[in-house]
């Protein structure tokens, strides 16, 4: 490792400030974590300074401590075995290879996601094999009516399961044969729509992707990172046209930026479809412009699109009006507001009104060629803004697509965005209100480097504050972390994804649904609310109990030897380390239900309060 | 599968139903919640216009010329009795034709409107500005519980554990605090579904645990559960022939009737309602903020039939972070603005008018030349109904710092 990534000053720990640290970290936690340190405060004290020789500054926690942290943090959760492995080749080497996820083979995982097709093709083969029922009926010939009527049909059979739900659950979850046999018909009848080729089959094996992915990819840091950008970048699949570029967004624009510079990353979201579409750049327009762009012939921008553009798989003669262009008469700040407060700067970050309204003009002409055939980058000229912007005092001037460029080098090595960047990061790897002087390391980091994430992110792992005491278990975990936790931690075979991705979208976190820009929050009181604790709980005993439908668990082999089954369970999904408060009413609940299944043992451990935390 | 694909790509939300027999649950001893009786509490719903609806084309001041001048392909036509039109509320102001099922409501004076109202600030951040009307400080980052909750707080003799409620998975800012308030699910089944001893024992995990956040959800957890299923049983459908939009929204305001219905001490409840952002094909009396509307006006009119007399209790207002630009951008869509709308439906409005003054929309009297400007703070309104239709004894505690003076309330209470 390059000898400036080691923390100054904090690489050999002896002994006895290691203990005085611990001691110390001990009075500053919140008293949750007080009884679980003072556990282990002696032993971590002892080994930290000979156990990580190497630029780790590991001081308080123990070894075993600091990989749980590693695999809580940098990574979805330990799986049975990783304490070990991970123990035998060294925290530091784990943590190297994480950085470096290229090195490291993932072909289990390629070949569980090869027969997922959609999430090779590109938008114009998505939007070719999976057009909306609307496309679909117009492509066969359907008249306006015919497609309405199958459309309003759709809805009747839709509204219906929805009554019959209702109908359901008056009957405290019981159906009569006759509910029953209406129900399996109509949800056949959906599936079947959806299974034969609607859009809804790009999203499912999306979602499916993503948490093989989580569960069992080898590329873990590399997915938590992707899962990270993606929600600071975020789009919606459920808006219009959406649903048909996320898959290119995640793979072409999100993933390979993760360990990258951010100016590519940045660019690459405000050259993507999904993003121009999402936050409405691509209808974005000089007023002026708009004008000009009416004075021709539409016959005229036809032509030029066909010459200019990719030869769309579609042909000519398929296309249909670009809807856009009618609507491109005026300016639209949607995106360059975002730009400022949500991916770069921050809303603390010094700009005004006036400058949203001058990014927005300077990114003018920043939009889509062909956005229900082909929806790839395009320049027009026709639509730019001319004249001089201003943006935070600066003058950029006279270049076309330029001006967006230029806009972007000015926001991606700007302090406030090092520092919005930091911040962002640390709160989702550290802790929910992350300690200042960490989040200065990490912009300064950032500053430096020019924007290097994969210098951040180490900048980050090699910080004390990192492996701190107070952070250890700091974090609720997100649904999705929770999920994919759970069946890491459970050895558990995912056959079938979608029923976790549910269990994920009923805990509060919809994947690729987020309707804000904004993504999904990384703290904790968004995610621990009475409504979702129910569904962690439900979600721990179901899966425990090997009720969730295409997910294989076996029971774990030491809960059926000779060993407490309680002190197995707790050992091996929550490091051994509870409250006492748990202990006792974990017990308790045992000694009054002796035919207590191990796995409904093991879903009470997994719904604990302690596994919430990561 | 047991959940349509379907239904979770729709809405994304929670659409809960299993197959599996399931065991008829929850046995244990349900120490029965104090729930006041004699005099039914008061109780208020906020519902949250989350992405800034456009008060403009929602209350359209079609007596406005500039209206006119500024949305050329977005502004809703001038009254005519017909459908396609403005929905004439008093010869100045009228209702987006999508809300129509409002109507009958605002000319039998259940219904009023504050126009040019919000927050003060001039932040136009979806985040800063649903934070700053939820937290009740607007300009101030640091206050940290919500002002509904701190309602709450100042509540005399307030005893149920579920005096409070949000519709959904989390607690919002606007009912976190230190009073007790539960999140939950705004429809399904809502139990812990395993056997009784493990139950018990996810229950006391919760109660004896030391970290403070879970144990706060936990006890939410298990008291909303109690308080659903006292809520439930016969109490399902909707009352009096109301027929609630099968939306998100529809399902959260029936869920708020049954809790109101149910008796068992609910002050405020919170409902979430979003995507309300529209800066493309906004449309006018078609379009996106159209079939928005429509969805409110359904759910809001189902609200008030199924509750019948019991409306004479409840208030509902609207809020939502910030209007939107007075001109149409480039899209048939508007932009982030400043001043807007709100609705007050239920007993105690003194309905049928719409309240505010009216600050134009010629340019200089646009804010920040380009935005509605705002003539009432959205504080004022809520301390009128908190205090006279709530009896709140000390606004100062719920928003401090702001200088309330019952003399700048705009009497919409009777």
């Amino acid at each position: 490792m390059p000898q400036s990534l080691r923390p100054q000053g904090t690489g050999a720990v002896s002994p006895r400030n290691a203990l005085a640290s611990a001691l110390l970290a001990l009075a500053l936690l919140p008293p949750a974590a007080v009884e679980v340190a003072a556990q282990s405060v002696a032993v971590s004290a002892i080994s930290s300074a000979t156990r990580f020789p190497g630029g780790l500054p590991i001081a308080d926690l123990s070894e075993d401590e600091a990989i749980l942290h590693a695999l809580n943090r940098l990574a979805f959760g330990p799986r049975p075995g990783d304490l070990e492995r991970v123990r035998q080749m060294g925290l530091e080497r784990w943590i190297r290879q994480q950085l470096d996820p290229e090195s490291l083979p993932d072909d289990p995982v390629s070949r569980r996601l090869e027969p997922l097709t959609t999430l090779r093709m590109s938008p114009a083969e998505l939007l070719e094999r999976y057009p909306s029922p609307q496309a679909a009926a117009r492509r066969a010939g359907l008249s306006r009516d015919a497609v309405q009527q199958q459309a309003e049909a759709r809805q009747e059979l839709r509204e219906e399961l929805e009554a019959l739900r209702e109908r359901v659950e008056g009957m405290g979850g019981m159906p009569d044969a006759e509910t029953r046999r209406r129900l399996r018909e109509l949800r056949q009848g959906m599936d079947g729509e959806s299974m034969g080729g609607g859009p809804q089959t790009i999203q499912m094996e999306l979602v499916q992707a993503k948490l093989i992915r989580a569960i069992e990819s080898e590329r873990q840091l590399a997915e938590v990172l992707t899962d990270f950008w993606f929600n600071h970048f975020n789009v919606n699949a459920a808006k219009g046209s959406t649903r048909w570029l996320v898959t290119s967004y995640e793979r072409d624009v999100i993933r390979p930026n993760v360990l990258g510079r951010f100016r590519t990353l940045v660019g690459a979201t405000a050259r993507s479809p999904a993003m121009l579409f999402y936050l409405d750049n691509w209808l974005s327009a000089d007023p002026g412009g708009a004008e000009r762009l009416e004075g021709r012939s539409a016959a005229r921008a036809r032509v030029r699109v066909l010459r200019g553009g990719r030869p769309s798989i579609l042909g000519g003669e398929r296309r249909v009006p670009d809807q856009g262009r009618a609507m491109r008469r005026g300016l639209n700040e949607n995106y360059a507001r975002e730009l400022l407060e949500l991916h770069t700067l921050g809303v603390e970050g010094g700009y005004t009104q006036a400058d949203i309204v001058e990014v927005a003009r300077a990114f003018t002409g920043w939009t889509l060629r062909a956005p229900r055939q082909d929806p790839g980058f395009l320049f027009d000229a026709r639509l730019h803004a001319p004249g001089v912007k201003t943006i935070l005092g600066r003058s950029i001037r006279g270049g076309g697509q330029a001006e967006g460029d230029a806009v972007l080098d000015l926001l991606a090595s700007h302090p406030a965005t090092a520092s919005f960047i930091a911040t962002k990061l640390a709160r989702r790897f550290v802790a929910d209100d992350p300690p200042e002087a960490l989040v200065r390391r990490m912009a300064r980091r950032f500053l430096d480097t020019d924007g290097d994430l994969r210098a951040v992110v180490e900048a980050m792992v090699y910080a004390p504050e990192f492996w701190a005491r107070e952070v250890f278990r700091a974090k609720v975990k997100r649904p999705f972390e929770l999920v994919a936790s759970t069946a890491r931690a459970l050895g558990a075979d995912v056959l079938v994804a979608m029923p976790l991705v549910q269990w994920t979208a009923r805990m509060g976190e919809s994947l690729y649904l987020c309707e804000p820009p904004t993504g999904y929050p990384d703290l904790a009181e968004g995610w621990v609310g009475s409504g979702a604790l129910l569904h962690r709980l439900n979600f721990a005993l179901e899966i425990a109990e090997g009720r969730t439908r295409g997910v294989r668990v076996r029971e774990p082999a030491e809960l059926r030897g000779g060993a407490d089954p309680l002190d197995a369970a707790l050992a091996r999904f929550v490091g051994g380390q509870v409250s006492a408060g748990t202990r006792k009413a974990l017990e308790e609940r045992m000694g009054s239900d002796a035919g207590m299944r191990p796995n409904t043992i093991v879903g009470l451990v997994l719904g604990a309060p302690e596994f919430q935390r990561r | 599968m047991s959940i349509s694909r379907r239904v979770f790509i729709k809405d994304g939300a929670v659409a809960v139903l299993g197959f599996s027999a399931l065991p008829s649950f929850l046995t244990r001893a349900v120490a029965s919640t104090p729930s006041p009786t004699g005099s039914d509490p008061r109780v208020l719903v906020v519902l949250f216009q989350r992405g800034a609806v456009d008060g403009l084309n929602t209350v359209v001041p079609f007596r406005e010329s500039s209206y006119y001048r500024l949305r050329p392909s977005i502004a809703i036509p001038r009254p005519t009795g017909r459908p396609d039109a403005a929905l004439d509320l008093d010869g100045f102001f009228g209702l987006h034709p999508s809300l129509s099922p409002l109507l009958p409501l605002y000319r039998g004076g259940d219904l009023a409107v504050v126009h040019a109202t919000g927050s003060p600030d001039g932040t136009r951040s979806h985040f800063d500005a649903q934070d700053y009307m939820e937290s009740g400080t607007p300009g101030v980052k640091s206050t940290e519980d919500g002002w509904l909750n701190r309602h709450l707080q100042t509540r005399p003799g307030s005893e149920s554990p579920v005096q409070g409620v949000a519709l959904g998975t989390s607690l919002p800012r606007i009912l976190r605090g230190a009073a007790p308030a539960v999140a939950v699910p705004e429809g399904g089944r809502f139990e812990v579904r395993a056997g009784d001893a493990a139950a018990d024992g996810l229950e006391a995990m919760y109660a004896g645990t030391l970290d403070e956040a879970l144990r706060g959800a936990g006890r939410g957890t298990f008291e909303a559960i109690d308080m659903l299923r006292r809520a439930a049983p016969g109490n399902r459908a909707a009352e009096h022939g109301a027929a609630y939009p099968r939306s998100r929204l529809g399902r959260s305001l029936q869920q708020t009737a049954r809790i109101i219905r149910a008796n068992v001490g609910l002050e405020v409840a919170f409902v979430d309602s979003g995507g309300w952002d529209h800066h493309v094909n906004e449309g006018g009396v078609e379009g996106l903020l159209a079939n928005q509307l429509r969805d409110l006006g359904l759910g809001l009119a189902a609200f008030h039939r199924d509750l019948g007399d019991r409306m004479g209790r409840v208030t509902l207002v609207t809020l939502s972070e910030f209007g939107r630009t007075a001109a149409e951008n480039g899209n048939r869509g508007t932009d982030h603005g400043h001043g807007n709308c709100m609705l007050l439906l239920g007993g105690g409005i003194r309905g049928g008018k719409v309240y505010g003054r009216w600050p134009g929309l010629e340019p200089e009297q646009l804010y920040d030349g380009r935005d509605l400007g705002l003539t009432t703070d959205f504080r004022t309104v809520l301390g009128e109904v908190l205090v006279r239709g709530l009896g709140s004894p000390d606004l100062g505690d719920v928003f401090p710092g702001f200088g309330h003076n019952p003399k700048g309330w705009l009497g919409l209470m009777t």
